[in-house]
């Protein structure tokens, strides 16, 4: 039982972490609040991701006489690419933010809503 | 590895704290801070298993890169939001009960943690990256191995979605200053 929860702990912990992220991007309407929801969101996959790819005893994979076991590179391999496309994406959006507020005057989903509908 | 097992326990709990503080404080600029401090754990945790050069990327760039670029929206749009609506607030409660419990369930077939005879482990391509690219490749860091060689596409796309973003954003961005002067000669 304690082995069952030890061994699937990290895969719960990170499903709570996309949960709160996602909580985050529906309840709030703040734009910017919700991009810092879609960022913890990100994480808590890449967590996921990085947590398989651990094994038992090893060590970092960057091969070395005398280690046998090393950790699997290949989910490291593409979460850095996720991380680096992650950020790219926060910068767009936060631009657009910028945009939207010039133009309404109000980062606030509700709000920009309103003006439209009144417009 | 038991001690690993605590440290990994408090990192995973740190992480948690931390995004909960994010969805309950409105001051924009603390969550921002927090959004740091979520990433720095996060890097902890990647050095703990053992994906170092996810750790180094994350930090400088989640760490640093974005608490930058949120403190320079600040800087341009408001610092607070306002309250969120009951309402809405149910709707996105229940909305992720069903989702986390859907994924919840899905765990029980995952390989459990660190487990030696995970398929990831067991698959053919963890002995060509661990052991054949030394000769292939030779380059002792396997992640660049892979990243700059066997999955070479993979990042030459990546390059291409940055420069689709640095271009995006700088076509959002660049008209800034002139469109408010003009604004306020408008005024005037």
């Amino acid at each position: 039982m304690l082995d069952a929860i030890l061994g699937l702990f990290n895969y719960w912990i990170a499903i709570g972490l996309m949960m709160t992220g996602l909580y985050i991007v529906i309840a709030h309407t703040n734009l910017v609040k919700k991009i810092i929801g879609l960022n913890i969101f990100q994480t808590s996959v890449f967590i996921l991701y990085i947590s398989m790819g651990k094994i038992q005893g090893g060590t970092a994979p960057i091969l070395a006489e005398g280690t046998l076991i090393y950790s699997n590179p290949l989910p490291h391999v593409l979460i850095l690419t996720a991380i680096v496309v992650g950020v790219a994406t926060t910068a767009l959006g936060l631009a657009l933010i910028v945009r939207i507020y010039e133009a309404y005057g109000s980062a606030e989903e509700d709000e920009i809503v309103n003006k439209d509908r009144r417009a | 590895m038991n001690f690993e097992l605590i440290i990994d326990v408090v990192l995973l709990a740190l992480l948690v704290a931390t995004a909960i503080g994010i969805a309950s404080l409105r001051q924009l600029f603390p969550v921002a801070m927090l959004a740091g401090i979520y990433s720095l754990l996060s890097a902890c945790f990647f050095v703990l298993m053992d994906a170092v050069d996810v750790a180094f990327t994350e930090a400088a760039v989640g760490a640093g890169m974005v608490t930058v670029l949120f403190l320079a929206t600040f800087a341009l749009t408001s610092r607070t939001e306002l309250p969120t609506r009951p309402r809405r607030r149910q709707a996105a409660l229940i909305a992720v009960f069903l989702t986390g419990a859907l994924l919840m369930l899905a765990t029980r077939d995952m390989p459990h943690f660190a487990a030696a005879d995970a398929p990831i482990h067991s698959h053919p391509l963890y002995e060509r990256y661990t052991v054949t690219s030394n000769e292939e490749i030779a380059v002792p860091n396997v992640v660049t191995s892979v990243l700059a060689s066997y999955r070479g596409y993979d990042t030459l796309g990546e390059v291409t979605v940055i420069f689709t973003a640095g271009i995006a954003v700088w076509m959002l961005l660049a008209g800034r200053s002139r469109r408010n002067k003009s604004a306020k000669g408008m005024q005037h």
